[in-house]
């Protein structure tokens, strides 16, 4: 079984396509990375599959379900910024997905239900490392902190999907080598399946399963904004699960990606005014 | 060294603070001592220690005619006014803040509409308000209310719209409801706002309230001020004006750090006013 299927997705603002013809079968368990030129549609494609934005035409299933209208806690996210709540304490941020779920009225938990969800935020501060900060407000904590704090948040309500946008594209190079194997070892410990839009091909296919490539297959130089992108290149890398290094069979599928994206950047120097910015 | 590079050390920094104080304090000497040279009963700008002597009078001995020491009586009255009409305020502009922040099914039916509201002059309504509400308690506070009301719902709303749209959605993936996210992410987010936005809007309240206080009211620090201007009495105009301040300062000053202690994640970053 498929855990994300999306079928001939249209999306367009107005009169500007986005994307056109989008076409992806994505197996449960697999870490699919999305990269493209800027512009290419490919956050416009991770806030589909959120459901934050609804397809203009086709269909996206999570599993056999049907397709969502709204985002619901079957899918998890993890934005660059803002994806943690400033008003919470750390710990409270771990705590708040329980309310929601079990304090549909108050929001709030009392007594032993609250006891029992504060040892289970603890236990996973414990687990990624946030436990001396637990009482801490977000802003006081670094942006990688941060991150693993909205990482761990968005999996305390168990998603069968999880959608990372740019999710590290923020941090410094050296937080961001930890996280990555902060990432992976959360993603297998899960087995859930991840989406992750990046623009840093390197990390794309170091996490990536699967490598998807967003790029526009047609372009008039007259009208940039005629024709939105597709998937044009997608990479299987196999499984992942035991290895944590780059593996050098896949630098020439590597390369192709990365000229893929180059030639649209070179080609179009003015990219596409017409997308939103991702 | 450059002017805009200069600045001043602790001594002199306390200095240039007092500075415009003390000036402000000489010219009124000065003024006053000239025009009681020309005429020793002038009324307008009593000596000073007339001006004290009186406010000493004011906050401590009762009222020949009602027995009421009269500073505590009128400030009491004009507190309680203020307090019930910004407080209802506040809940109004909470609620319709929220609903046109959050909803755009409301913000489609209420935002221009509460924009023209937030265009009629309320002075122009006071006529209306002691008509409708008579000339009680009721119609000063209506005011105060329809004065800042408007303001509120807007800023508020605004404030709301700021919320970043990320943790609207990483709510609903987290499984909140349209409750629960007005309840745990929009308004104790909007709480230290709405402080803010009362705090700018305390100004006007006390307009609106001063205004209504002048023209019918049996007690009050602006009913005061307005009644004995028929007999020049400067040396309780002079007291009463600053006592509006140092009040108004102190609710101002209070209210800042009652954000501060109470919502300490809005004050992690940066200095505010």
């Amino acid at each position: 079984m498929s855990a994300v299927t999306v079928r001939d997705v249209f999306k367009s603002y107005g009169d500007a396509p986005v994307l056109e013809r989008v076409n992806l079968e994505v197996a449960d368990g697999d870490f699919c990375a999305i990269v493209g030129a800027s512009g290419c549609g490919k956050s416009t494609f991770l806030r589909m599959l959120l459901a934050q934005e609804l397809p203009t035409r086709g269909r996206i299933h999570i599993g056999d379900a049907r397709p969502a209208r709204e985002p619901g806690p079957d899918r998890g996210v993890v934005f660059q910024r803002y994806s943690v709540f400033p008003h919470l304490s750390v710990r409270d941020n771990l705590i708040l997905p329980v309310s929601f779920r079990d304090a549909p009225i108050l929001g709030r938990l009392f007594g032993s239900a609250l006891r029992k969800a504060e040892a289970e935020a603890n236990a996973t501060l414990e687990r990624v490392g946030l436990a001396h900060v637990a009482d801490a407000w977000p802003s006081q904590l670094s942006g990688g902190m941060q991150q693993r704090l909205a990482i761990a948040q968005a999996l305390v309500r168990r998603p069968s999907v999880l959608l990372l946008d740019e999710p590290f594209g923020a941090l410094d190079p050296g937080t961001r080598l930890s996280m990555h194997d902060f990432l992976l070892d959360l993603w297998r410990d899960s087995g859930m399946t991840v989406f992750m839009v990046s623009h840093d091909l390197s990390e794309a296919f170091k996490l990536g399963t699967r490598v998807v490539v967003f790029d526009k297959p047609r372009w008039d130089p007259q009208d940039p904004s005629r024709y939105g992108a597709t998937i044009t290149h997608d990479f299987r890398l196999g499984d992942k699960k035991g290895e944590t290094t780059n593996d050098p069979t896949h630098e020439s599928d590597r390369e192709t990606a990365a000229a893929a994206i180059r030639g649209a950047d070179a080609a179009r120097p003015g990219g596409n005014p017409a997308a939103p910015p991702s | 060294m450059r002017w805009i590079n200069r600045r001043p050390g602790r001594p002199l920094l306390f200095v240039l603070a007092a500075l415009p104080f003390v000036l402000t304090l000489l010219a009124y000497v000065i003024g006053s001592d000239i025009r009681r040279t020309a005429n020793p009963n002038d009324k307008l700008l009593p000596a000073l220690e007339k001006v004290i002597d009186r406010a000493q009078a004011l906050a401590t001995e009762p009222d020949r005619r009602s027995g009421e020491i009269l500073l505590w009586m009128d400030t009491a009255a004009s507190l309680q006014r203020l307090a019930i009409g910004v407080a209802c305020a506040a809940a109004v502009g909470v609620f319709f803040g929220l609903l046109i922040g959050l909803f755009p099914l409301a913000r489609s039916t209420l935002a221009s509409y509460v924009a023209v509201l937030s265009l009629i002059p309320p002075l122009a309504l006071l006529p209306v308000l002691f008509l409708v509400f008579g000339l009680g308690e009721t119609a000063k506070i209506v005011l105060i209310v329809v004065g800042i009301t408007p303001f509120l719902i807007r800023d508020l709303g605004q404030r709301v719209l700021e919320i970043p749209l990320e943790q609207l959605v990483k709510a609903q993936t987290l499984g909140a409801s349209s409750w629960q996210i007005v309840t745990r992410v929009a308004l104790p987010q909007l709480a230290p706002r709405l402080i803010q936005a009362v705090r700018l809007s305390l100004g006007p309240a006390w307009l609106f309230l001063i205004a209504s206080e002048a023209i019918a009211a049996q007690a009050g620090l602006g009913y005061r001020i307005f009644l004995v201007r028929r007999y020049l009495a400067m040396d309780i105009i002079i007291p009463y004006v600053l006592w509006i301040t140092v009040l108004a300062f102190l609710i101002d000053w209070s209210l800042r750090l009652t954000s501060r202690r109470a919502f300490r994640w809005a004050h992690v970053q940066g200095e505010s006013l």
